[in-house]
């Protein structure tokens, strides 16, 4: 197997996770990708998901992010997001209590895009807990 | 002379509380340096990274954006200006200001529209007082900015841009921001922000565009007009981010340095004061010894003389 890459996920404020890793999966517009060591050089648009990251020494790593992109180049990968959470700082119960609030808000209707964003942030946060135990 | 010692006395002391407090703000404002530079520093690896991707898709030469396109003709600019909340700090939002003026006046020669946005509420203070209409306004968070406020900013200007010319969109957008060059020098910038430039030449700053050297060939997924389309939004977002954590540190290291003066100053005038005071002190004395010793002398002139 190749070398692990270096894999680095920022959000605007501050650098989330910087280590070394073997294979990252996140959600692009198309659909789920894995980026193993090796892979081409690549700029993708993500959307807000659970990513996952699996380190050189075998452990993983979950990550929730609201979207963003990714960059792939050699030997390295690099998550953009304006809002990255990792795992194990994310409340569950306040996830899920936004996300049922704004549940009833888009049911309701009269929801703007900001409205579904967030949902899907909220989504995003409660799977990568849901992924990390 | 006794009541002019008492209000040398009560000056120096109430000059020795002023300088107690501009001394606790000129503390607090070097603890808060620190906290605002390790902020402008946590937000370089985005900024960073973003810059590469954006410089990726630039060696892209043939894709348009709306955000990067140059405007046939400049009719009506946007310029956003940021200041601080509170005063304190030196000449830090007055210059900010007379920047932001100047930049008008040049536009307005010219013959285009400005429109103002203001960030901090002395310069909203500043053209509310002299009634001049602004388009929006934002503050509360001058010394600490977050991210979301740079959101809330930049969508708003980045509204007015792609809103179309009739119903009142601008054709450009600056931004006034102080930088901290160092701790003794920070210096108002004018910046266009909108449309983006993406070789900005003789800049000799990290944080602008530069073309890098990009020998990969990227793909994109899941086409470079989208992944532009995501981009941009987030470029121009984090300009903004970037100018009101370099302005807030820029304001603080500006308090900072107003506050020392200010403690300086309260310590010639205490040192002063104290002098002044020891004179008149050492006066009344010699006067009182002098009265006693005329007193006495004129007691023992008046015994011998009977």
């Amino acid at each position: 197997m190749a070398e692990p890459f270096v894999i680095e996920v920022v959000s605007a404020d501050r650098l989330v996770f910087e280590g070394r890793a073997v294979n990252v999966i996140v959600r692009t517009t198309e659909g789920d990708i894995g980026i193993l060591p090796g892979h081409e050089p690549l700029i993708a648009v993500l959307v807000p998901c659970a990513a996952e990251i699996v380190t050189d020494d075998g452990r993983r790593e979950v990550i929730a992010v609201d979207g963003g992109f990714m960059s792939v180049s050699a030997g390295r990968v690099s998550l953009l997001s304006q809002f990255a959470t990792l795992a194990g700082e994310i409340t569950p119960t306040q996830a899920q209590r936004e996300l049922d609030h704004l549940q009833r808000v888009i049911d309701a209707g009269d929801h703007t895009d900001e409205d579904v964003h967030r949902m899907h942030i909220a989504t995003a946060q409660l799977k990568a807990v849901e992924k990390s135990t | 002379m006794a009541s002019s010692l008492r209000e040398l006395r009560q000056r120096r002391n109430s000059v020795r509380a002023t300088q107690k407090i501009t001394r606790a703000m000129e503390l607090i404002a070097a603890s808060r340096i620190i906290k605002a530079d390790r902020a402008a520093r946590a937000a370089l690896p985005f900024t960073s990274e973003l810059n590469r991707a954006v410089a990726a898709l630039a060696t892209y030469s043939t894709i348009e954006h709306p955000l990067t396109t140059e405007p046939e003709k400049v009719r009506r600019a946007a310029v956003v200006v940021v200041t601080s909340d509170r005063g304190l700090a030196g000449a830090y939002s007055s210059n900010a200001i007379r920047t932001a003026l100047r930049l008008t006046e040049r536009l307005t020669a010219e013959g285009v529209e400005v429109k103002r946005y203001v960030v901090g509420r002395k310069g909203i203070n500043y053209f509310r007082f002299r009634k001049v209409e602004l388009a929006d306004t934002w503050d509360g968070f001058s010394d600490s900015p977050a991210y979301a406020n740079a959101v809330d900013i930049a969508d708003a200007v980045m509204a007015d841009f792609m809103r179309p010319h009739d119903e009142g969109g601008v054709d450009e957008i600056y931004a006034v921001y102080t930088r901290m060059k160092s701790m003794l020098i920070q210096e108002p910038r004018v910046r266009r922000v909108l449309p983006i430039e993406v070789v900005e030449e003789g800049s000799d700053k990290v944080n602008e565009l530069k073309p890098v050297e990009m020998p990969l060939q990227y793909e994109f997924e899941p086409d470079p007009e989208t992944v532009l389309d995501t981009l941009m939004p987030l470029y121009v977002r984090n300009r903004f981010w970037f100018y009101l954590l370099e302005s807030a540190a820029s304001q603080l290291a500006s308090q900072q340095r107003a506050m020392k003066s200010a403690t300086d100053n309260a310590q010639t005038l205490i040192e002063t004061l104290t002098r002044e005071e020891n004179q008149a002190r050492q006066a009344e004395i010699t006067q009182e010894i002098s009265e006693i010793v005329g007193g006495a002398s004129a007691l023992t002139e008046s015994a011998q003389a009977e």
